[in-house]
C-alpha cells in the first residue's frame, strides 16, 4: 500500500492567554491509514485537530498539504483541502432528515434535488456498510444514527481525511465495534483517519499508528504493531519525576465520610456513576484520579447536594464522641428527642435523661456545654440541599473545578465573595460586610493573595490567586470535610505548592480531604490513598506510598470488561 | 494539485476580548462615541433638512436646539424634568430584573397595566368615596396589575424555562389590547377615547410635577441601597453572575427570580401610577408611549446602576425634546426626533463593541522584528 503523506503539521503552537495548548507540535499523517492521537485530557488533542480542522488557527507553525503550504482559516477552508472533522458534540438540525443535514452548507452546481441527495447518501453508506435512511428525521435517531449522519456529512462534501473526536464516548460497545468496521473500510479505500481518543484497547485494535501527546507536547509517535499497552501508558503519563511535596504520616484515621452503592445518571440518562462505594477518613488525603469526565465532578457534586442520585448513601460521621451538644444547628426538641434516646452523658460520665425537667434548666445546662454525646453523630447526606446539609451541622467544603463559574463570582470583589457562604447570618435584610471584609484581607495577607485590593473583582486576578481566594474561603469555615477538584490546574509552580501545603494543614487538623487530581506526580506524592475512577465506576483503591504511576495509568483507562477479564 | 491553494495569508485582523480597561477610559469612549453621533446627526440634517442645506450657516442653530429644547425655559425645564423621571422610574423597575439576567422587554406593557389600574379605579369609584381613600386604592390597583404582569413570565420562566425576553415581549401587546377592550366598554360612543377623569388626581406641591420628580428620586436612592447593601440585592448578583454559583451556595434560584419580577412588576406599576394619577387622569393604548422600551436603553448604557440611570434617563429626554426643537424650528417632520436619538443611540451601543473587544491587525513586519530580538 502506498504511505504518502497527506498532510504535515511542523511547529505547530496554540497558546490560550497564558496557557500554551500546543507547543511546538510536528506530526505526519498518511494516506490509507488509522493514526490515533493518544493523550490524556488537557494534553491538546481536541485543539490540535480544530487547527487543521479550521476552528483554531495557529499562533506559530505550518501545515502542509500534499507537501504544499495551506493556510486553513475556517471549516470551509479545511473542506477545500479535503479535511473534515467529527465532532464531539453532533451540529445537526433536529427537524430535518439525514439527506438535508447532509447538504446543508453544500453549494452545488444544479438546483436543489432532494431526490439524487437520498440517493448518493444511500450510496455513500452502502459503500462503507453504514446503515443509515436519509429519510429519517434527526429526532427520531439514536446518538449512533446521528454520528452517522455527521460522518456522511463529511464524507459527502468529498473529505480525505477524516478526524473524529472521542467518537466512542457516546457508543455502546457493540455500536464501537461497528464504527471501527466501517473506519477500516474507508482506510483500504485510501481515506486517512485520526481518532482522538484516550481509550487503550481502541487504540491498539484499530489504529496503525499511534501519537502521543502529553501536556500539549508531541511526545512520539510509534506503530501500533510495534508497541504494547504499558509502553503507551508510560508515554502518556511519562516518567515519575520527584515533586518533593510534604507528606506526613496520617495519624488516627477515622471513617468521616461513607458512600455506598451510590448511582448517578445525566440529563440523557446515561449512567455517569455506577455502584461506587468508598470512604474518606478523617486525617488524610484521598486522591481520586481518572481520565477527565470520568464521574468525578458528579461524584463530587452529589456528596455536597448538589446531584439528583439514582441510588444509594451517603452519610457523614461528625465527630461529636465525648463533645458537647450545642444548640447551633439543633432545636431544644431535637436534643430532647435525642436525650430520650439515651445518646448523651454529662462531663461526669453519668447517662442524661431530662423527663420531667423544665426547658430552663435542660437549656442551661446545654448552653454550659455540660451535656456531652455518647458516641459520633451520623447524619445522611443523601437527597438534601447544600443549604440543608450547612443546616445539619455537616461542615462540607467543596472547591469546585470551575472556580470562576460555580465557586466564586467573577464580578465581586474578594470581601464579597467572602459572603457567599455566610451572607445568610443574621436576621436583618441588610449584609454585614465588616467581617467578610475582615476575612478577606486575612486571606490576602496569609495566602499572599496579590491583589489591587479587597474590592477589585476577582475575575481580573490570576489563575493562582482566584485559586487561593476560593480554597481560603472554603478553609476559613473550618471543615470536617474538605473536597476539591483540579486545585492546582493551570496555576503556576508555587500557587500549586500553597494549595498542598494548605491539603496538608486540614489534613493534620484531622479534616477529610478529598483531592481530584489529574497529576500523576502530584497525586502520588501528596495523597495517602489513590481512588481510580474509570468511565463511572471504581476500579480500585491504592496506597499511595506504595502505587507507581504505571499502575494508575493502567487502571484510569483500561476498559472495564478487560479488567474483568483479568480478575477471572 | 487540484486545489487552488492561495497564497498564504494571515487573517488580517483579529479580536480579542479586554479583560480589563479603566472605568475612565470606558467613559472616554461613550463620551468620543456620543459627540462622534451629534457630528453624523448634523450631517444627516444637512441632507434631510433644506433650510439647513440652503443656509450651511445655520448649523450652530441646529446644534442650540438640543439646549434650546429642554432648558430654554421654565415650562420646557419642568418637561424635561418629568420627562426624565417617568423614564426613570420605568428604568429604576428593570434594573433589578437586568441584574438578574432576566432580560424584562415588558416594562411597557406593565407599566401600562399600571396606568389600567389606576384609571379603572378612578372610573368606577371617583367621586363616591373621598378624594384620598380613592388615590390609595388606585396605588394598589396599579401594583397589583404591574405585579401580575411581570409574575406570569416569570413563574413560566422559573416552572418551565420559557424565554423570558419573547413572554414578557408578548404580553405587551396583549396589555395594550386589554387598554382597547375597557375603552370600549368604558366610552360605548364609538370615538373609544375617555376624556379628562375630574378625581384621582396627585396633590401638587408647588409645581404640578414635583411630587412625582421627588417620589422617584426617593425611589432612586431605595433601589441603591436594595440593590448593593441587602441580602436580596445580593441574591440577585449571584443569579445574574452564574446560577451554578448560586445553586453551589444553596441560593434558591426561582425564588429568587419570581421574587426580583414581583419588585420589577410592582415598580412597573408605581410608574403607571405616576402617569395615571398624577399627570393623565386618563388612558390611550398608547399612555406609556414607548418609553418602556427606551428605559431598556436608559437601564443599559447605566449598567444597571441607579444613579447612573438619572444621568442616561435625563440624556435621552434631554435630546428627545432637544429634537423636537430641531422638528419645531426648521419645520421638519414629526419623526426627525426618532432619527435623531436613533443615530445617537447606535453610535453609544456601537462603542461597547470597542470597550469589550481590542482589535489587532496583523503587520508581518513588526512579527518579523520581534522574531529577530527574541
Amino acid at each position: 500500500m502506498e504511505h504518502s503523506i497527506a498532510i504535515e503539521l511542523k511547529g505547530i503552537t496554540k497558546r490560550f492567554g497564558q496557557t500554551v495548548a500546543n507547543r511546538n507540535v510536528d506530526l505526519d499523517v498518511r494516506r490509507g491509514e488509522i493514526l490515533a492521537i493518544l493523550g490524556e485530557n488537557g494534553s491538546g488533542k481536541t485543539t490540535l485537530m480544530n487547527m487543521i480542522a479550521g476552528i483554531y488557527y495557529p499562533d506559530e507553525g505550518k501545515i502542509f498539504f500534499n507537501g504544499k503550504e495551506v493556510i486553513i482559516r475556517s471549516p470551509h477552508d479545511a473542506f477545500e483541502h479535503k479535511i473534515g472533522m467529527i465532532h464531539q458534540h453532533f451540529k445537526l438540525v433536529d427537524l430535518f432528515t439525514a439527506a438535508e443535514n447532509v447538504i446543508l452548507g453544500v453549494h452545488e452546481k444544479g438546483g436543489y434535488d432532494l431526490k439524487s441527495v437520498n440517493e448518493r447518501v444511500s450510496q455513500i453508506a452502502q459503500k462503507y456498510g453504514f446503515h443509515i435512511d436519509p429519510k429519517k428525521k434527526i429526532y427520531d435517531m439514536s446518538v449512533s444514527e446521528k454520528q452517522t449522519v455527521e460522518i456522511i456529512k463529511v464524507l459527502y462534501r468529498g473529505a480525505d481525511i477524516l478526524i473524529l473526536d472521542e467518537p466512542t464516548a457516546v457508543l455502546t460497545p457493540k455500536e464501537s465495534d461497528q464504527l471501527f468496521d466501517v473506519l477500516q473500510r474507508m482506510k483500504e479505500d485510501g481515506k486517512s483517519i485520526i481518532l482522538i481518543t484516550h481509550k487503550m484497547n481502541e487504540v491498539l485494535a484499530v489504529s496503525d499508528r499511534v501519537a502521543v501527546l502529553r501536556k500539549g507536547e508531541h511526545v512520539a509517535t510509534v506503530n501500533t504493531k510495534e508497541t504494547n499497552q504499558s509502553e503507551l501508558t508510560e508515554l502518556m503519563v511519562g516518567k515519575k519525576i520527584s515533586l518533593n511535596i510534604e507528606r506526613t504520616m496520617p495519624i488516627e484515621t477515622k471513617k468521616r465520610l461513607i458512600v455506598k452503592g451510590l448511582k448517578v445518571s445525566n440529563i440523557d440518562g446515561r449512567k455517569v456513576l455506577d455502584d461506587v462505594s468508598f470512604h474518606a477518613n478523617g486525617g488524610e488525603i484521598l486522591g481520586i484520579a481518572g481520565i477527565a469526565g470520568s464521574g468525578q465532578r458528579e461524584l463530587l457534586e452529589a456528596i455536597s447536594g448538589l446531584q439528583k442520585i439514582d441510588e444509594g448513601e451517603i452519610t457523614f460521621i461528625n465527630p461529636k464522641k465525648n463533645k458537647p451538644v450545642t444548640f447551633f444547628h439543633k432545636s431544644l426538641q431535637t436534643v430532647k428527642d435525642l436525650a430520650a434516646q439515651n445518646a448523651f452523658h454529662t462531663e461526669s460520665g453519668h447517662p442524661v435523661s431530662f423527663e420531667g425537667m423544665p426547658s430552663k434548666q435542660i437549656k442551661k445546662w446545654v448552653e454550659a456545654g455540660e451535656i456531652l454525646f455518647n458516641e459520633d453523630e451520623i447524619i445522611n447526606l443523601r437527597d438534601k440541599t447544600p443549604l440543608q446539609i450547612r443546616e445539619l451541622g455537616v461542615r462540607l467544603s467543596f472547591v469546585p473545578e470551575d472556580r470562576l463559574g460555580m465557586g466564586l463570582v467573577g464580578s465581586m470583589g474578594i470581601a464579597d465573595n467572602m459572603m457567599l457562604r455566610s451572607y445568610r447570618k443574621g436576621k436583618a435584610g441588610f449584609l454585614d460586610r465588616r467581617r467578610p471584609r475582615q476575612l478577606a484581607d486575612e486571606i490576602i495577607k496569609r495566602l499572599q493573595v496579590s491583589t489591587p485590593g479587597s474590592s477589585t473583582p476577582v475575575r481580573r486576578l490570576s489563575g493562582g490567586n482566584v485559586q487561593k481566594v476560593l480554597v481560603g474561603r472554603e478553609i476559613a469555615f473550618s471543615p470536617k470535610v474538605f473536597m476539591a477538584a483540579y486545585p492546582v490546574r493551570g496555576l503556576d509552580i508555587n500557587s500549586s505548592y500553597t494549595i498542598y501545603e494548605l491539603l496538608n494543614q486540614q489534613k493534620k487538623n484531622g479534616v477529610a480531604v478529598i483531592f481530584v487530581g489529574e497529576d500523576l506526580d502530584v497525586l502520588l506524592e501528596l495523597c495517602d490513598r489513590i481512588m481510580v475512577i474509570n468511565s463511572g465506576k471504581i476500579s480500585g483503591v491504592v496506597d499511595a506510598r506504595n502505587a507507581t504511576k504505571e499502575q494508575l495509568g493502567m487502571m484510569m483507562t483500561k476498559s472495564t470488561e478487560d479488567h474483568a477479564k483479568e480478575m477471572v | 494539485m487540484k486545489n487552488k491553494s492561495s497564497s498564504p495569508k494571515e487573517p488580517l485582523v483579529h479580536l480579542t476580548k479586554r479583560m480589563d480597561i479603566s472605568p475612565l477610559c470606558a467613559l472616554g469612549v461613550r463620551v468620543l462615541a456620543f459627540l462622534f453621533g451629534m457630528i453624523i446627526c448634523g450631517l444627516v440634517a444637512f441632507l434631510l433638512i433644506e433650510r439647513l442645506n440652503d443656509n450651511p450657516e445655520r448649523i450652530g442653530e441646529f446644534y442650540q436646539c438640543f439646549i434650546k429644547g429642554p432648558f430654554s425655559t421654565r415650562r420646557k425645564l419642568w418637561k424635561f424634568l418629568k420627562n426624565s423621571a417617568v423614564l426613570l422610574c420605568i428604568a429604576l423597575a428593570l434594573a433589578p430584573a437586568f441584574r438578574m439576567r432576566f432580560w424584562n422587554t415588558g416594562a411597557e406593557g406593565q407599566t401600562l397595566v399600571g396606568v389600567l389600574g389606576a384609571i379603572a379605579v378612578n372610573f368606577y369609584l371617583g367621586g363616591k368615596i373621598p378624594e384620598w381613600q380613592l388615590l390609595v386604592l388606585m396605588l394598589f390597583a396599579s401594583l397589583l396589575c404591574g405585579a401580575i404582569w411581570a409574575i406570569i413570565p416569570a413563574v413560566f420562566k422559573a416552572k418551565w424555562g420559557t424565554n423570558e425576553t419573547l413572554f414578557t415581549l408578548m404580553m405587551n401587546y396583549v396589555a395594550t389590547y386589554l387598554v382597547s377592550y375597557f375603552l370600549v366598554v368604558w366610552v360605548p360612543n364609538g370615538s373609544s377615547s375617555l376624556g379628562k377623569l375630574s378625581h384621582g388626581k396627585l396633590p401638587s406641591f408647588y409645581h404640578d410635577y414635583l411630587l412625582i420628580i421627588l417620589i422617584v428620586l426617593g425611589l432612586t436612592i431605595l433601589l441603591h441601597i436594595y440593590l448593593t447593601h441587602s441580602k436580596h440585592g445580593y441574591e440577585i448578583s449571584v443569579v445574574g453572575e452564574s446560577e451554578n454559583t448560586a445553586r453551589y451556595v444553596g441560593i434558591n434560584v426561582n425564588r429568587v427570580i419570581i421574587r426580583t419580577m414581583l419588585l420589577s412588576g410592582l415598580l412597573c406599576g408605581l410608574a403607571g401610577y405616576l402617569i395615571g394619577a398624577g399627570l393623565d387622569q386618563s388612558i390611550t393604548p398608547n399612555s406609556v408611549g414607548g418609553q418602556g422600551f427606551t428605559a431598556i436603553m436608559v437601564a443599559w448604557m447605566a449598567k444597571f446602576n441607579p444613579f447612573a440611570m438619572v444621568i442616561t434617563s435625563s440624556l435621552i429626554s434631554a435630546l428627545g425634546q432637544g429634537a423636537e426643537q430641531i422638528s419645531q424650528d426648521f419645520n421638519v417632520s414629526g419623526a426627525f426626533p426618532d432619527v435623531i436619538i436613533g443615530i445617537v443611540l447606535f453610535f453609544i451601543i456601537a462603542s461597547e463593541f470597542f470597550i469589550n473587544y481590542e482589535i489587532h491587525f496583523h503587520k508581518r513586519h513588526n512579527m518579523a522584528k520581534e522574531v529577530l530580538k527574541g
